[in-house]
Parts: C-alpha cells; sequence; structure tokens
C-alpha cells in the first residue's frame, strides 16, 4: 500500500520534470549504447580472426623438427663415457630427412583417442609454380582431402571448382584464390609446379579456395599425397606432417604435449601456432571490457549527479513528507524508484542505441587489404552482451542511486522547515 | 478531563553557533478536546517546542507524552507512522508539495495512513477542502495559488486523517481577517464536537483570547499557564 503511494510520488516527480529526466536517461542511454557498439564489435572481430585462425591451423601440429645439434656422436652410446671422450669436429650433417617415421602407427594410435575428430597425414614442401612467363613462391601440401576437409571445413572455402575432382582427375590441384589470381589460372588450366631438387610436374587446376587469410591463400595448394611423393622422389609411406583435429579444440595444450613426448616428435597445438595473433586477440579482449566498464561507471556517475541534485532541489519536499508521516523508509523508495525508472529506460533505449549503431558498422565497407578477406566489418550480435547491458546498466544505477536515496530519508526534516 | 499531552521536564540545546538554552525544564499537559495557545515574543522558542511536540524533533531532554504513547526515545519509522495518524501540523509557512494538486496534497497523508478506499480519500478531501472554502481549487496545481489559499489548503491537509492533536504555527498568520475567523470557527467546532485537540502558535491577542487557554512563554520559560 504503502509502496504504491510512493511509486506515485516518484511518478509525479520523474513526469514533472521531464527535460532532467530526460538527460539523466541519455547518459545511461549513451553509455550502454557505446558499450554495446564496442563489445559487439570487437568480439566480432576477435571471433572472426579466432575462426580463420582455427580453419586454417590444425588442433594439433605433429612434424620432425630438424635438430641442429650434431655434438654427440653415436660412439657415446656404445663406449664407457668413463674412460673415452669423443670429440667431434666440424659435424656435418648428411642425408637428414624431415619426415616422420612409422606414419601408420603413430595415426593408427592418434584415432585410438576420445577426443580425436579427424587425422590428416601431410607430405608439404615448397615448390615453384609455372604458368607461363609467371612463376612463383610457394608450397605444396599433399594430402588425403577428404580428411584434410574434415579439418579446414573446406566445403565452405571453395570459391570454385569441387574437391570431389581431387579424386577423379589424374594430377589434380586446388589453388589458393590468391595464388590462382597471381598465375591467371582457373579451373581445367594446366600448371607447373617445380621442386627444390628440380623436378616439375604439371597439374590440372580443379578448383580454387580461400581462407580469408593472405598468408595462406596466396602461397598455399592441395594435391593428393601421391602426387608429392612422386613430384620429390619419395616413397608411398613418406609424410612430414600429421594435422589432428578435436572435438573440443580447448583441450588441445595437453593433448599436444602428451602426443609430443609419446611419439618423439614436435608437437604444437593451435594456440602455440598462432602465438603472437592470440595475444593480439586477449589484448583486445582485456580493452573491450576495460573501456566497457568504464561507460558503464560513468553512466552510473551519471545518474549519482543528477540523483544528488535532484534531491538537493527537494529538500522542502522530503521535509513536509516527514511531517506527514512518511518514514525515512519511504523517502528512500522514492528517490530510488525515480533511479532505477531512469535506469531500465535509460537501458533499454541504450539496446536499442547499440543495436542500431552495430548494425551501422556491420553495413560498413571494410577497407581492402592483403592479408584478411572481409568485405565489412564482423559485427557479432549475441544476446548475452544486450542481458548483460541492462542488468549492469540497472545494476550501477541501482547503487549509483542508493547512496542518495539513502541520505534523502537520513534528512532532518526540522532543519530544513525552520527555513 | 483525560490527558493527550504530557510534557515532563523537556530541555533543549543548541549548540551551533554557540551552545544556547532554548527551552528551560518546560512542564505542562493539555487535555483531550482543549484549544491551546502559545504565546509569546519572537524567538523565545514557541516554534522549537512546538516541533518536538510534533515528534519530528527528537533531540531534547526530558519526556513527552500524547495520548498516552511515549513519544520520547522511539525510533524514526515509529514516530513517523504515530505522525501520520496522530497528528496534523500546519507550518509557520504553508509548505505544499509544488508538483501535485491542492486535492493530491490533501490526500497524500491519508493515502500514507491505507485505512480509507482511494474514492474515499477523495471524498473526504473535498470535505475538509469545502470546509476551507476551497473545492473550487482541488485541480489546481499547489504552486499556482496564493500564499492565502495555499495556507488553507495546507490546514485541510493537517485535518485529512482526523488527527488525536492538531498542531499550528501561526496558522492564521498568511490570512484576511475573514478568513482567520473562518479557521478560527473550524478549528473551535473540530476541538468542541469532535473531541481533536488543538496546539496554536499565535501572535494575534484576538485569537489567543477566544481560545479555551493561553500559555505564555519567554526566553524558554513558560512565565503563565
Ligand atoms: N537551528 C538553530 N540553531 C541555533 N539556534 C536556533 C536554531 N533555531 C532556532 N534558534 C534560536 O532559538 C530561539 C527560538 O527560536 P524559535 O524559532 O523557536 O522562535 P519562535 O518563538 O518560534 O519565534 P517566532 O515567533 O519569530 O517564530 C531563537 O533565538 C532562535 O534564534
Ligand atoms: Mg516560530
Amino acid at each position: 500500500m504503502s509502496l504504491i503511494v510512493n511509486l506515485g510520488i516518484a511518478k509525479t516527480h520523474l513526469l514533472s520534470k521531464k527535460r532532467q529526466t530526460l538527460v539523466a536517461m541519455m547518459g545511461v542511454t549513451f553509455g550502454i549504447g557505446m558499450y554495446l557498439l564496442m563489445i559487439s564489435f570487437m568480439s566480432g572481430f576477435n571471433e572472426y580472426l579466432e575462426d580463420t585462425l582455427l580453419s586454417a591451423t590444425p588442433d594439433i601440429h605433429i612434424y620432425n623438427d630438424i635438430k641442429s645439434d650434431f655434438s654427440r656422436s653415436i660412439l657415446d652410446e656404445i663406449s664407457d663415457s668413463n674412460e673415452v671422450i669423443n670429440i667431434i669436429h666440424h659435424p656435418k650433417p648428411k642425408n637428414i630427412t624431415p619426415n616422420i617415421h612409422n606414419p601408420k602407427q603413430i595415426i593408427a594410435d592418434i584415432k585410438t583417442f576420445d577426443n580425436v575428430l579427424a587425422v590428416s597425414p601431410q607430405l608439404s614442401s615448397q615448390v615453384f609454380y609455372n604458368n607461363g612467363p609467371v612463376q612463383l613462391n610457394g608450397s605444396i601440401n599433399g594430402v588425403n582431402i577428404l580428411e584434410e576437409a574434415k579439418l579446414t571445413g573446406l566445403y565452405d572455402k571453395m570459391k570454385t571448382g569441387r574437391i570431389e575432382d581431387l579424386l577423379k582427375v589424374d594430377n589434380g590441384i586446388l589453388l589458393g584464390h590468391g595464388l590462382a589470381t597471381k598465375l591467371n589460372a582457373s579451373v581445367g588450366d594446366l600448371v607447373t609446379l617445380a621442386s627444390p631438387q628440380g623436378t616439375s610436374m604439371s597439374f590440372r587446376v580443379v578448383g580454387t579456395f580461400q581462407f580469408g587469410l593472405g598468408t595462406l591463400d596466396n602461397v598455399r595448394s592441395y594435391v593428393s599425397l601421391k602426387s608429392v611423393q612422386q613430384l620429390l622422389g619419395k616413397d608411398n609411406q613418406y609424410i612430414t606432417d600429421i594435422d589432428i583435429k578435436m572435438k573440443d579444440y580447448t583441450n588441445a595444450k595437453s593433448l599436444a604435449a602428451s602426443f609430443g613426448s609419446k611419439y618423439a616428435y614436435k608437437a604444437d597445438d593451435w594456440e602455440t601456432a598462432n602465438a603472437s595473433a592470440m595475444i593480439s586477440i586477449n589484448i583486445r579482449n582485456v580493452m573491450t571490457i576495460v573501456v566497457s566498464f568504464t561507460l558503464l561507471v560513468v553512466a552510473g556517475f551519471g545518474i549519482y549527479n543528477i540523483m544528488n541534485m535532484t534531491i538537493q532541489n527537494k529538500l522542502k519536499d522530503i521535509a513536509i513528507l516527514k511531517a506527514e508521516g512518511f518514514a525515512p523508509n519511504d523517502i528512500m523508495q522514492i528517490f530510488l524508484f525515480q533511479s532505477l525508472t531512469i535506469g531500465f529506460f535509460g537501458a533499454i533505449l541504450g539496446l536499442i542505441l547499440g543495436y542500431l549503431m552495430s548494425c551501422g558498422v556491420w553495413n560498413l565497407p571494410f577497407p581492402k587489404n592483403e592479408f584478411i578477406s572481409i568485405t565489412h566489418y564482423p559485427v557479432t550480435f549475441h544476446v548475452r552482451h544486450y542481458v548483460f547491458g541492462i542488468v549492469f546498466g540497472m545494476l550501477t544505477t541501482l547503487i549509483a542511486g542508493l547512496m542518495p536515496s539513502l541520505k534523502a530519508g537520513k534528512i532532518d526534516p526540522v532543519a530544513i522547515l525552520r527555513g | 478531563m483525560e490527558t493527550v499531552l504530557k510534557a515532563t521536564g523537556v530541555n533543549k540545546f543548541f549548540y551551533e553557533p554557540e551552545e544556547f538554552h532554548v527551552l528551560k525544564d518546560i512542564n505542562f499537559e493539555v487535555e483531550k478536546g482543549e484549544f491551546l495557545t502559545l504565546m509569546g515574543k519572537s524567538g523565545c522558542g514557541k516554534s522549537t517546542l512546538l516541533y518536538l511536540l510534533s515528534t519530528m524533533d527528537t533531540d531534547y531532554k526530558g519526556e513527552i507524552v500524547i495520548n498516552n504513547y511515549k513519544v520520547t526515545g522511539r525510533k524514526q519509522n515509529e514516530l513517523a507512522a504515530f505522525r501520520n495518524e496522530h497528528i496534523g501540523f500546519v507550518f509557520q509557512f504553508h509548505f505544499l508539495l509544488p508538483e501535485f494538486t491542492a486535492l493530491k496534497n490533501v490526500m497524500l497523508p491519508a493515502e500514507k495512513l491505507g485505512k480509507y478506499s482511494r474514492s474515499e480519500i477523495e471524498d473526504r478531501a473535498y470535505e475538509k477542502l469545502k470546509m476551507l472554502d476551497m473545492q473550487d481549487f482541488a485541480k489546481k496545481l499547489s504552486s499556482k495559488l496564493s500564499g492565502g489559499q495555499a495556507q488553507r489548503i495546507a490546514i485541510a491537509r493537517a485535518l485529512i486523517n482526523d488527527p488525536t492533536i492538531i498542531m499550528g504555527d501561526e496558522p492564521t498568520g498568511n490570512l484576511d481577517t475573514t478568513n482567520t475567523q473562518i479557521v478560527f470557527e473550524i478549528l473551535k467546532e473540530l476541538s468542541g464536537h469532535k473531541g481533536q485537540t488543538i496546539i496554536a502558535v499565535t501572535h494575534d491577542p484576538e485569537f489567543a483570547h477566544k481560545s479555551d487557554r493561553i500559555i505564555e512563554m519567554k526566553d524558554g520559560d513558560i512565565i503563565k499557564q
């Protein structure tokens, strides 16, 4: 009963000072709107980047990290090291191959892990691409294309041609989009590849793909495992890399470490492989949180100021109400309700403003560049950001309104009524 | 007769800007239905005493009992509820809530009390306004009323909950002789027939002499009862 009366008084106060109420609301609206724009844009960019990085990098990558320390001799193994010291002068490596030994057993073993979704053995090499007069440096990946497609989501990245044609066409090749453009090659054309050893082979283009990362699209191409083995003159067991996709990629780090020690090859997880990108993503996340928090807190201070001002202007009214028999709690309710109303409607308008601004940014064309191929600014529209905005907005106004309201409840009416 | 208010050994000090003994050992009783006026020179402590009796000022020594309820030492919330039901106060200067209509100003204490339904409260408020010949101004915003009109609205507001005691700090100070006469008649009527007690501060000797009893104060003392 008392509450209804108090709310009625609060409503009258708000409506009789429409402009002041509106200004107070705009503070909250602006704060929440900017917070939403900021977080939608930043998380959009981060998610886009993370997605492209994730699809372009295997969750775990196992390869033979060639050692350069040859100071230990095999003689150490057979002679008693207490009596004999073996010293090697000018060691020079010979016939070291970067391949993984026993790939069949390793792959079979990896597949027994529950968390592993797909395993793709690869043979990659540096090559020169030749198409007429154009000669380009790049890399070639010999893969089992169906496994690789599972790993990278290649189906969604195809620009022209079809993945399956790689299996049908003899010596087919899938070219990175940037590479294809530079070579001026399209589906059906022949390109010639030269290996570091000097051997060369011709491939027929069956499709082009685009990951959205210049560092990949401008250099990479896919052919069958057999073709690269043939190009390099190796046997059909010869592979250099094993790429793994997991069901839950957040566990990659620990699994990579255990693979590394188990098979005695280098095993990198996706975070390690993209360390620098992950750092910039983290920094952006931290900045987003700091700036968002600041915006919301500033909005809170706005409410605090306005409520203090309102109460200062209403000292007389508070004294009268108290004389009439309104208790400190009633007075507190009257003013707290005002700030909560300002906070609520300000926050709702803020959500709308934030949404509209995010839509605006979403429609802005992204400046053309070599490294990422996006046409528009990436923006996310996550419900949780909006929920957080309104909850935090209400919370700051509650706190910001509570202090002046409690103070209003404690005002001594006599001091004011004396004039 | 039944005692409705009893003040025993009431002392009050102000400490700012320097220690000042405003009320010096005040003792008096008021009976139910009595029309009491407080007189005395400006600055002798009449308003101060009235604020103590109204339970708004709790910073004093001594004891005050109203309607067999000891108000001294009570919590703010209890005093607010007690004030709401038992005390109607008319200030030395009219004080109305400027954003509300005259009618709403009169209704608010009753809405807070919550004893009657909304429509009953409105009827009662109109009844009080009619007594003071202010019914035509009911819907007017209180900030748009003249000083005398506002004062009469303030009196109607003090009457709305049929309080045990009506306290007035120069309630007719802003009124012309006709309206002073009307207000006096209303107060007289309330104390006579309805058994409500009136305690009013006044500088108007004529007003005072028509009341049941005059308490005269000087420099914080009661010099004549
Ligand atoms: N807050 C205060 N701090 C210090 N002294 C005060 C305060 N309020 C009032 N006084 C002093 O207390 C004395 C009594 O004041 P009070 O308002 O009760 O006088 P009054 O009898 O109502 O006078 P008036 O007829 O002019 O209204 C005065 O001398 C006044 O200066
Ligand atoms: Mg006075």
